[in-house]
């Protein structure tokens, strides 16, 4: 008697999915790691997993655009003589000349002034488009120095050093040969058309013992007046931030790790880190712990994209938020007007991440002249001032549905988690109950 | 994250300002760790006597009647209440006033034990631990003092430094140990004990399981450079002397300065202002991953 | 000549004092006693003053020095003349650890021993150092020049780009892409130059060796995954 063979479909495997096996034979073919730009692309606990719950009978809300619910914020009060006043809580988070075209650079200045915030240099320096299109400018302090100089750092509205950023937590910067345009090379001081491995830690102190004295010597440098900022990726986020307090910081800056970068190994991107819902609690607590909560400020990031993702943030704790990744979009980034170009270079619109290579059909992360005169500034920066100003106000929206005069008055209790995993990270109770898992630890 | 200093005096005739001296440097170094500081200080061994450097939450109660508990047990000992800490000095067996220690007070820790070392640590600024324990007045031959900025673990007393590893020996630590978890159990199966989830505490641990071995400090300080991963400064004190270790990369400060007077260690040279004659004193900086060693019994 | 008793007046009122200088102002002479090893001493000059440090500094001394002449009578902490623009800064005794980090410009002399990672990720500063220097010096070093009439510690000129170094003494190793390089008409002449500027009379460029970037790290080459 013999059977028949029923038809059994193949299977793929789960561990070696399709994206794995094409990562293995792209690396055996080349020998080189994968280098790419932008943040994580994995799935992860994020602020979509709470919701905030509104007033009703117990509480009550405010009106919209009649009762005043405030959104500015003022960073650096701890120390320094002048600190920075913004009149909505999200900031552009640092991006580089060099990684970003000159016309990004200042569509960035551009569309942050109009919305009234700051915007951030990045590891290259800072160029005269960036300063002269921008009302606040922080500049950043990195391990590399590229372009660093005194004349800079007095021109500046806040001093950012940066010790870590959430896409790679305890490593460098890559800007590869294609990158290293004259310009950029001359601002940095290298040869033309290299490789370009940046420091991961800084050249001249490590640790918070030294920092406290770098510190010293950068308010020494400029008279006390400007803001001290101190950047860490989000990976040891209780510590990290009760550290830089101890240095001395006036404002911590946690990113997560979804946070973008301009190049670095998808091993990085993908593989160290941790998600910014979990990075915000511990942060708070540290700066509740030192009684310092709201007296240092926090801006968080990585993965910031509406108003509602600003206001969970506020609820969680922080006083402001800054983007890259959503400000690039808005200036004109993965658009799909460019889909035949993305096609061209084997992608797609909303998938481009290779910003290492300097191609970007949208002309924002390239140094190439061609490309990089498609972005008009001016058109980009009302297009980024726009999406700013719907932020704020839809974060204003839920603040009023809360009941609350001013974003910062916004509390975790105000929120409810969808998931265990949210729940458990934000220390935030599952909807409909008064319990969260992981109580008292992180 | 810390500062430290270390003085070994080479003239006799500074030892009543042994703890003055290192109080000013220590104090100095506020900057570098507000949170905790500590000294090990060591003085002439008397022959026979061994000392007990005791620590209490509750000293009003721990230490209250100690000395004439001990007599009633034929342990003869002098105990000197300082504060949260107590010294006690005995010419008994040091292993019968550990057993005793642990039956009848158990709430009290043991510091350190040695011939020549007392040990005292707290909480708090420099200054206010310098002052609580009268630092000032104290003599001695050498000494090493640490002040604290705690990166992982918790600000407590035990947390401070210097950590005992064994009969007058004792460690303080600036930098930042990355494999200190994974030694810790390696210890723990090795039947050590610890008190904290510091990693300075797991260096010191490591040190004194390497010299039980039969290592001696020196060959166990070697060891450290391979087996310890991170930053790390360390300055070991020793019955007759101190030791100053780095690791391979040493970017955690390190300076030291000899006169025909003194050795001394400081994190930074401002630690070491105050000396005499410093301004003709020959200054350095340890090498990283060498072994120092200054030693009264090496020095006669 | 004003002088700031760093004793008995406060860090901050010496370096306003420094920045407060207008154009052409006279008094542009400063003393500094009793610095016992402050931090951030004489930090971000930006005038063609001269300042004499009666004693020893701590952390970066005239640091971002832009045009200003410093003397420290004594020693230098970490970091001195880190990331200098231009103008002189002069060491009488040693330095310690990133001695002249990240500088861009102007000449740092140290008449003693510098410790290590002197001229860490230097980019157009020259350094000259009239005893020895210590480990990982030049490292990542960009551009500019650092001479050492003494001997080198480990991995001089780790991950070098195109700082040129000249060493007199003997170098206990080299670091990752970095390699001897044949001391030409031009290399003399560079060496003279900045010998001159650094005051020193007892030394000749033929007695120095030339060392420089073999370059095999500017582009990524899994061959060479082992230096990384």
């Amino acid at each position: 008697m013999s059977y028949h063979n029923p038809y059994t479909p193949p299977r793929k495997s789960a561990t070696f999915d399709d994206a794995t096996l094409a990562e293995i034979r792209r690396a055996a073919a080349t020998g080189i790691y994968d280098i790419r730009g932008a943040g994580t692309k994995r799935k992860l606990p994020h602020f979509d997993d709470l919701l905030f719950l509104g007033a009703s009978i117990s509480r009550y809300p405010l009106e919209g655009y009649r009762e005043k619910c405030d959104t500015s914020v003022v960073l650096g009060t701890r120390f320094a003589k002048k600190p920075i006043r913004l009149k909505t809580p999200i900031t552009i988070a640092g991006m580089s000349f060099g990684a970003l075209s000159g016309n990004a650079k200042e569509a960035l200045g551009r569309g942050a002034t109009i919305a009234g915030t700051s915007t951030t240099t990045g590891d290259g320096g800072m160029t005269d488009e960036e300063r002269g299109h921008s009302e606040m400018l922080v500049y950043q302090y990195l391990p590399s120095r590229y372009g660093m100089n005194p004349r800079d750092l007095r021109r500046a509205d806040a001093i950012e050093i940066v010790i870590g950023q959430g896409a790679k937590p305890g490593g460098g910067g890559m800007l590869l040969g294609q990158k290293i345009s004259d310009r950029v090379a001359q601002m940095r001081n290298l040869p033309k058309g290299i490789d370009q491995r940046s420091a991961c830690r800084h050249p001249d102190w490590t640790g918070p013992d030294d920092l406290e004295i770098k510190i010293l010597e950068l308010r020494e440098i400029t008279d006390w007046e400007k803001p001290i900022y101190v950047k860490v990726g989000g990976s040891r986020p209780y510590y990290d931030t009760a550290l830089a307090v101890k240095a001395g910081a006036d404002v911590v800056v946690l990113d997560g790790m979804q946070g973008g970068t301009a190049a670095t190994q998808d091993v990085f991107i993908e593989n160290v880190g941790m998600p910014i819902l979990a990075c915000i609690r511990p942060a708070v607590q540290a700066l509740q712990d030192l009684g310092l909560h709201r007296s240092v400020q926090l801006i968080v990031s990585g993965g910031i994209r509406s108003g509602a993702d600003v206001a969970k943030a506020l609820a969680l704790g922080a006083d402001a938020v800054a983007i890259g990744t959503a400000a690039l979009v808005a200036l004109g980034d993965n658009d799909p007007r460019w889909e035949d170009e993305y096609q061209k270079l084997r992608t797609t619109a909303g998938a481009y991440d290779d910003w290492h290579e300097g191609k970007d059909p949208a002309g924002i992360t390239t140094q190439d002249p061609e490309l990089a005169a498609r972005l008009d500034p001016v058109a980009a920066g009302r297009r980024l001032a726009n999406y700013l100003k719907v932020m704020t106000l839809e974060a204003q929206t839920i603040a009023r549905a809360c009941g609350k005069n001013h974003l910062h008055n916004l509390e975790p209790e105000d929120l409810c988690a969808l998931t265990m995993e949210a729940a458990a990270m934000a220390q935030i109770p599952l909807a409909g109950t008064s319990w969260y898992p992981g109580k008292g630890g992180f | 994250m810390c500062g430290i200093v270390g003085l070994f005096l080479k003239d006799e005739t500074l030892r009543p300002e042994l703890g003055r001296m290192l109080s000013d440097m220590l104090i100095i170094m506020t900057d570098r760790g507000p949170d905790s500081a500590g000294i090990a200080i060591y003085n002439a061994p008397t022959a026979g006597t061994w000392k007990l450097t005791l620590q209490s939450a509750e000293p009003g109660v721990d230490f209250a009647g100690l000395s004439e508990a001990l007599a009633a047990r034929d342990i003869s000992a002098r105990v000197t209440v300082k504060d949260t800490h107590a010294v006690v000095e005995t010419t008994a067996d040091v292993a019968d006033v550990r057993a005793f220690l642990q039956e009848a007070r158990p709430q009290i820790r043991i510091m350190g034990t040695g011939e020549s070392v007392e040990i005292y640590k707290e909480t708090g600024l420099p200054r206010d631990v310098v002052d609580r324990f009268d630092v000032r007045a104290m003599s001695g031959t050498h000494g090493i003092g640490h002040t604290r900025m705690a990166t992982e673990s918790a600000v407590t007393t035990l947390g401070a430094h210097p950590f005992s590893t064994g009969a007058d020996q004792c460690l303080v630590h600036n930098g930042s140990l990355s494999n200190h978890n994974n030694l810790r159990r390696t210890l723990i199966r090795e039947g050590m004990t610890f008190e904290t989830q510091n990693d300075s505490e797991v260096a010191a641990a490591y040190l004194t399981a390497e010299m039980a071995k039969g290592k001696d400090l020196g060959e166990a300080l070697a060891g450290a450079l391979d087996d310890l991963d991170g930053f790390f400064t360390f300055v070991v004190g020793t019955k007759s002397g101190f030791g100053v270790v780095r690791d391979p990369i040493a970017c955690k400060p390190a300076v030291m300065a000899e006169t025909d007077q003194y050795v001394a260690f400081g994190s930074e040279y401002r630690a070491l202002v105050n000396l005499p004659g410093i301004e003709t004193a020959r200054v350095w900086e340890p090498e990283p991953a060498t072994v120092y060693f200054w030693d009264h019994a090496k020095a006669a | 000549m004003p002088t700031f008793d760093l004793s008995s007046t406060p860090l901050r009122d010496l370096n306003s004092a420094l920045h407060a200088l207008s154009e052409g102002a006279n008094d542009t002479a400063f003393d500094v006693v009793n610095p016992r090893g402050a931090h951030a001493v004489a930090v971000g000059i930006d005038a063609p003053v001269t300042v004499e440090v009666r004693g020893s500094v701590g952390y970066y001394c005239a640091g971002m020095n832009d045009g200003g002449t410093v003397t420290v009578h004594g020693s230098a902490g970490p970091g001195v003349a880190e990331n200098m623009m231009s103008g002189t800064v002069v060491i009488e005794g040693d330095a310690s650890q990133y001695a002249g980090a990240t500088g861009q410009g102007g000449l740092l002399v140290i008449k003693g021993n510098a410790a290590s990672r002197c001229g860490i990720s230097m980019k157009g500063i020259d350094i000259v150092v009239h005893g020895n220097i210590g480990h990982m010096s030049a490292f990542m070093g960009q551009s500019g020049h650092l001479v050492v009439l003494g001997d080198a510690g480990d991995a001089l000129g780790d991950s070098l780009y195109e700082a040129k170094l000249f060493v007199r003494g003997t170098v206990k190793s080299l670091g990752t892409d970095c390699i001897e390089k044949p001391m030409r008409p031009e290399h003399l002449e560079t060496l003279r130059g900045l010998l001159d500027r650094a005051g020193v009379t007892d030394a000749t460029p033929q007695e120095f060796r030339r060392y420089g970037s073999a370059r095999t790290l500017y582009t990524f080459n899994i061959d060479n995954a082992d230096a990384y």
